[in-house]
């Protein structure tokens, strides 16, 4: 086992079960104003302290988290599910109008600086996590669509695809049967880097305004209401902010420790 | 080298049109009027009709698409439906604020990732490399919205260093240039880290070639070989993604200038889209992508220009 897949793992799985947890219960009540207890720093009641409007950071965090996962997970499988098919049409028929056709779309959206058109989106169809998914998600399409084909590519050239093709298999069963699983670990590192810029990508977003919209807390809101507090309680713009470096930090770490655990298996069969 | 010009051109003018049709459908489809929006809820339909007309409004969709392509072919972005200022100035003016930010961010992300970058590839597996690649994870993980908050509290709050927000204009140059230094850290910092990676596996691939144990054998200490033969080699493909951060950091800048407040393209785009002021918005992101795309285009050039071997290729 290697420390970053470790490290990640551990990071990430946190993140996962405090989302998981709130559901079921927090600390305190995320809707309830105590105006009483506000910005408290973090004591033995509020572990994490708490916001300016005395609600308990570690449940506002906890809640948060369910936002951002959700928005990363979507984007994502997004991403996967538009992408990854584009991609295999595309290398079964190599050289095809479909693949050039699918090649010129990803290298547009390549092109499009995706914050910007993420606020376009999201400003014009209204701000919302939904739409913030969709914006985030149309951007992970080309993505996928790119890794899926090259990987696909050079599989197509391999004896095993020759046999399944002499055996009768139509180019759809192939890619579905054999090439989808010899490609399926690129895509899972693939998809926790997306993942993670899916996050950073959310916060930014609602940190402008443009994500989960209130009484629905988000890490990035959480920031946005912070700003103007920053001298007054620093904690309450740290403890927002250090939730989202550690767990893109965690699923970066995932990612490459993934890449390392994956890749000599991956290369052994490949080469 | 003309056919390969010829073919790279197609492709850009190409995705330049495509670009230019879905932002200007996806603004389209936007609900809400400008003209009833201006003038509010108590306005004479005929009121309405007659600003929709001067705002040519009034016209078919294709053709509406047609003028403002047709015009920005000539430099003409249209004018801004609520400050009756051609748009083409109030970019202008923007820029100057935008422009002097993204260069400012992109001379500090080089000025940190190169040193940075070659001191973790020639001690390769030592502290320092460790230390430089676990600075870079966090680099990466850092949102540099967040960054810029820390650096407002810390530098213009706390020590007074500099302004917490703002821009001051460039009548003052030392003013201006401090009121963008910290948003200027902010940008370069995630920028700084993806950088320093490259320069490290760029200079690591660079190390083991044949040529650099000729530059050794001949008597060069690593540290000339290093400097001499190595850098110049493994700064390609770095100089490449400077190429193409520049346009991601004229993008990128829009949050952080909604956090220091600084009215640059970024603040441009969000009043802009507030206001129902469409044809600054379609204007402007058609401005940002033609930037990243030209800037590509560009960098493709270039690359094709030292690398003959990636002509045939497309």
């Amino acid at each position: 086992m290697n420390r970053n897949l470790i490290i990640g793992a551990c990071l990430s799985s946190v993140v996962l079960i405090g989302a998981l947890v709130s559901f079921m219960w927090t600390p305190f009540e995320t809707d309830t104003v105590n105006i009483a207890a506000r910005m408290r720093l973090p004591d033995g009641t509020n572990w994490l302290g708490t916001d300016h409007f005395g609600r308990d950071l570690l449940s506002m965090i906890m809640v948060g988290a369910r936002t951002s996962l959700a928005v990363a997970v979507v984007a994502v499988g997004i991403g996967m599910g538009v992408g990854v098919p584009l991609g295999l049409a595309a290398a079964a028929r190599q050289g095809s109008l479909l693949d050039e056709v699918i090649s010129r779309l990803n290298d547009l959206i390549f092109a499009f600086p995706s914050l910007v058109i993420a606020i376009l989106i999201t400003a014009v169809f209204g701000a919302g996590a939904v739409n913030a998914i969709i914006a985030i998600g149309i951007f992970n399409i080309p993505v996928f669509a790119r890794l899926s084909r090259g990987a696909a590519l050079s599989l197509w050239q391999r004896e095993f695809i020759l046999a399944a093709r002499t055996a009768g298999k139509t180019a759809t069963r192939i890619s579905v049967e054999h090439i989808l699983p010899n490609i399926a670990n690129l895509l899972i590192v693939q998809g926790t880097i997306q993942f993670s810029l899916g996050i950073l990508a959310e916060a930014g977003l609602s940190y402008v305004g443009l994500g989960a919209q209130p009484p629905v807390p988000s890490w990035g809101r959480m920031l946005a209401d912070a700003q103007t507090m920053v001298s007054l309680a620093p904690h309450v713009a740290i403890v927002p902010g250090m939730a989202i470096v550690l767990t893109v930090l965690g699923l970066n770490l995932l990612g490459d420790g993934l890449r390392d655990a994956l890749d000599p298996k991956l290369r052994r069969r490949v080469a | 080298m003309i056919a390969y010009v010829f073919k790279r051109l197609t492709a850009l003018i190409l995705s330049l049109a495509v670009a230019s049709l879905v932002i200007f459908l996806v603004v389209e489809v936007a609900p809400g009027d400008p003209a009833s929006y201006m003038l509010g809820i108590n306005a004479q339909p005929d009121t309405v009709a007659a600003l929709r007309a001067e705002l040519g409004l009034d016209v078919p969709k294709t053709q509406r698409y047609l003028n403002w392509v047709g015009g920005m072919l000539v430099g003409d972005f249209g004018t801004s439906y609520t400050y009756r200022s051609p748009v083409s100035e109030m970019v202008a003016d923007r820029l100057w604020i935008s422009l002097p930010l993204a260069l400012m961010a992109l001379a500090l992300s080089t000025l940190i990732a190169i040193p940075a970058g070659v001191l973790a590839a020639a001690r390769r597996g030592g502290v320092a490399d460790a230390g430089v690649m676990s600075a870079t994870q966090f680099g990466v993980a850092i949102p540099n919205f967040w960054f810029a908050m820390l650096l407002v509290a810390l530098f213009a709050i706390k020590l007074r260093w500099f302004p917490s927000g703002g821009f001051p204009g460039w009548d003052d140059p030392a003013a201006a240039l401090k009121s963008l230094t910290l948003p200027a850290i902010a940008l370069a910092l995630p920028q700084a880290a993806i950088l320093t990676r490259v320069m490290r596996s760029s200079l690591i691939d660079i190390l083991g070639e044949d040529f650099m144990r000729t530059a050794r054998a001949k008597g060069l200490s690593r540290r000339q070989a290093l400097w001499r033969h190595g850098l110049r080699n493994a700064l390609i493909p770095v100089l490449t993604i400077i190429g193409l951060q520049f346009s991601f950091l004229l993008a990128g800048a829009i949050i952080i200038e909604q956090v220091f407040f600084l009215p640059g393209l970024g603040r441009l785009v969000f009043q802009s889209i507030s206001q129902r002021d469409l044809i600054v918005v379609e204007s402007v992101v058609m401005l940002l992508v033609f930037a990243v795309i030209t800037v590509n285009f560009l960098v493709d050039l270039a690359y094709a220009i030292a690398d003959p071997r990636l002509r045939r290729r497309a």
